[in-house]
């Protein structure tokens, strides 16, 4: 401070001034900074949890905390662009009118729609069934397609398009998840890919950056402690363990190697007879669902919540089986672990694409000329997309009421048994670890379906956001009264990175059920907005037709192959080229580094001859 | 920060807590160091005092908590992390330094600590890792090479008020 002050002695007034001016500044940011950061989301808590249970878990929850923002923000896309309109066309405000254009070319029978909204005396029971499945008088509610009948929403003298801005929200809600997911995950590759770089840094990464300086609580302190000790022991050994593998002997291998080909098969067996039973189950609760004999009956909902029930299952017995397996492959724990996990995230995302191939399957049950006038079942299904957003709705109550119950039913009476009761079978079960993996793909999983689900239920973002705020503090509760740290901490830079990627693909694979409906399918005559189209991507050639003819050729021309080939091209050179300037940089870090080896081999060569010259 | 300073120090000197010294044992009860297993070099690292007490003024303090904070760029905390991990003092980290590095990591007490042959073989490895000259000891240029190619180093050299 005393050397500061001595030279600003010596500067000139403007000088002095910009100096001052800038120390004003700063401080006015770093305020506004520090004002600003109070403003975000369950900075206190995660911050608590960070110090009680270390960098790992943290990840987990802030990763939540992403995953309500990102939902809230696709929910206020989709309530701008397409609820609003409809919202105050139906009630007229701001002198608004509807237009209905009258449908062409369609058959009649097709556009008998009649769903069964509530009239007359109904029981309780039969409104906490119809919130439980999305039927009855929910399915004329804005929550699901059905109800945005409006070909166009006249505000004053401007012409609102509501198909078109249907669509169009759609694709920006996908663009704007698909853009923030590689944003947070581009900081994570850079890491990984540093990381990877260099697979021999594990051991001093663990120990110069290994104990968390965050951690207040004596308790964690030791928990980290034996973490740390159990983990270097874990390298350690498995560093012996691949020396073993290296000096393995060809028969040993042969076994192995046979061994591991069998345990595959069982594994794809497994999931072929998951995939078999969901479509199974599926086909047969839409059959029966759709028997108004036994509407009002328990049995109902039962039926209609069975693709639910199985799928959960599917997802909670199948990586038990797979943990199980995977001892006999006699892999390094590192590659079991990532195995393990890659057959669970492959599970739990391929099920709602079983599930939504079986759907589909039954509306274009085209069998004995079921779908002669309109292109798909209509008997079964009059308004099929509602049907589809009706699957996604209960498939989304069900995972939220199954974390709920697990939190209530399984985890605080174990804590009970295990503090309480002190028999020796009880103590080996032992405190619930909290399992960040296990955890992580859950809310991957509903998140998928909140994906591919918010296009045939608008309203299905909302329900996310309060789902996950609600299943934040639950988890927190849970974490704080019953778990321990896991013993194998997951670190915090791998996992944020291993979280966007698998949240990656659960938006890459919803693309494709969406895509297919869009673009393939054709869409409902008797309800929705794209009730004139043949399918619900027509919506944007018929609106490109209306553009003036220079930019109708244009943008035709954009998509033509005369276009896309060379555009394709381009990137892939671009490609190249960048993959070859990252080899050429590892090649020169290489040189270097044997460069800085001559180096010191050098000093130590002249400070041996200085010795013996002094001699 | 200057609230928690001046908490640390007995009633009678609080108005004076920009020019007083807090000796090691007030500091260590900060609930940021308690916990931690190198409280003792932290003290000693920060610490001004020319009669070796690793007593802390405020203004060590302060240069304490701008190193562990966010914004202080990797080299700075390197630089400190080195200074903190140097046991001995003699500005390289030599096998006895890495020994008791990793016992301070795997926790005081004896069933914590890692067998001689499982230290051996770990600081075996950190050497050829890290180790470029291959002279048996880390020194800082090394270090911060070291910890430059770390991902977890900067997330986790850090304390928060």
């Amino acid at each position: 401070r005393d050397s500061q002050q001595a030279e600003t002695e010596r500067l000139s007034r403007w000088e002095k001034w910009r100096r001052t001016s800038s120390k004003s500044l700063k401080k006015a940011l770093s305020e506004v900074k520090g004002l600003s950061s109070y403003l975000v989301l369950w900075r206190r808590d995660i911050r608590s949890i960070e110090g009680k249970f270390g960098t790992g878990i943290q990840s987990y929850f802030s990763f939540l905390r992403f995953l309500v923002l990102l939902n809230f923000i696709i929910f206020i896309l989709m309530f701008s662009f397409v609820i609003l309109p409809t919202i105050i066309s139906t009630f007229g405000l701001f002198n608004s009118t509807i237009a209905y254009i009258p449908p062409k070319n369609i058959d009649d029978i097709c556009t008998i729609y009649k769903p069964s909204g509530n009239k007359g005396l109904v029981y309780f029971y039969t409104y906490l069934k119809d919130l439980l499945s999305g039927t009855g008088f929910l399915e004329v509610t804005s929550l699901f397609y059905g109800y945005y009948s409006i070909d166009a929403v006249w505000i004053s003298i401007m012409r609102y398009n509501l198909p078109l801005a249907y669509l169009l929200a759609t694709f920006a809600y996908l663009a704007l998840s698909f853009l923030w997911i590689i944003k947070r995950s581009v900081e994570g590759f850079k890491h990984n890919l540093v990381h990877d770089a260099d697979p021999f840094q594990s051991y001093c990464n663990k120990v110069f950056a290994g104990w968390d300086f965050c951690i207040t609580d004596p308790n964690a302190a030791r928990l980290k402690h034996r973490s740390l000790q159990y983990e270097l022991q874990t390298d350690l050994q498995e560093e012996k363990l691949k020396q073993k593998i290296a000096e393995r002997r060809m028969e040993e291998k042969l076994r192995i190697y046979s061994l591991r080909i069998f345990i595959n098969i069982i594994v794809i067996a497994i999931l072929s007879g998951c995939f078999y039973s969901i479509y199974r189950v599926t086909v047969f609760s839409q059959e029966n669902s759709n028997d108004i004999g036994n509407a009002n009956s328990q049995v109902n909902l039962l039926v209609q919540y069975l693709p639910s029930m199985v799928i959960t299952l599917a997802n909670f017995i199948a990586p038990l089986i797979f943990a199980f397996l995977i001892k006999f492959e006699e892999y390094t724990p590192a590659f079991e672990i990532k195995l393990t996990l890659l057959r669970c995230v492959f599970v739990r995302l391929a099920n709602i694409g079983v599930l939504l191939f079986s759907l589909w399957s039954q509306i274009s049950d085209c069998g004995s000329d079921k779908c002669k006038p309109c292109g798909y079942n209509y008997k079964l299904y009059p308004c099929w997309e509602s049907d589809v957003g009706q699957e996604m709705y209960k498939l989304m109550i069900f995972d939220f009421i199954v974390i709920l119950a697990v939190a209530l039913f399984a985890d605080f009476p174990r804590k009970l048994l295990v503090t309480h009761c002190s028999c020796k079978l009880v103590q080996w079960f032992g405190h619930k670890e909290f399992e960040i993996s296990d955890n992580v793909l859950e809310i991957i999983y509903g998140q998928t379906i909140c994906f591919i689900g918010t296009f045939f239920s608008p309203l299905l973002p909302a329900i996310a956001t309060i789902k996950y705020f609600i299943i934040f503090y639950v988890k927190k509760i849970v974490l704080i009264h019953t778990r321990k740290p896991a013993a194998r901490p997951i670190r915090a830079s791998s996992s944020n990175f291993f979280f966007l990627v698998v949240l990656l693909i659960g938006l890459l694979l919803a693309f494709v059920p969406l895509g297919f409906s869009i673009a393939r399918i054709p869409s409902s005559k008797a309800c929705g907005p794209f009730r004139n189209f043949n399918t619900s991507w027509e919506v944007i050639p018929d609106t490109i037709l209306q553009f003036p003819t220079g930019l109708q050729q244009f943008l035709f021309g954009i998509s033509s192959e005369a276009f896309a080939v060379p555009f394709f091209v381009i990137l892939c050179i671009i490609m190249f080229y960048v993959i070859a300037l990252a080899r050429a940089h590892k090649r020169v870090v290489e040189q270097l580094r044997e460069q800085l080896v001559l180096e010191s081999r050098d000093k130590m060569f002249l400070i041996r001859k200085i010795t013996e010259a002094q001699k | 920060a200057y609230k928690r300073f001046s908490e640390l120090l007995p009633k009678e000197e609080r108005e004076n807590a920009c020019s007083a010294r807090v000796p090691k044992s007030q500091i260590l009860t900060l609930p940021e160091l308690r916990a931690n297993p190198f409280q003792q070099r932290i003290c000693h690292v920060f610490s001004t005092s020319e009669t070796e007490d690793d007593s802390m003024s405020f203004e060590d303090f302060l240069d304490m908590l701008s190193v562990f904070s966010d914004s202080a760029t990797s080299d700075i905390k390197s630089y400190y992390a080195f200074r903190i991990f140097d046991f001995d003092n003699d500005g390289i980290l030599d096998r006895k330094d890495l020994e008791q590095l990793v016992n301070c990591l795997t926790g005081q007490g004896e069933g914590s600590r890692l067998s001689s042959a499982e230290m051996e073989q770990l600081i075996q490895n950190i050497l050829e890792e890290s180790d470029i000259d291959k002279d048996g000891t880390i020194n800082l240029a090394e270090f911060q090479h070291v910890v430059s190619r770390s991902p977890d180093f900067a997330s986790s050299f850090k304390i928060v008020l």
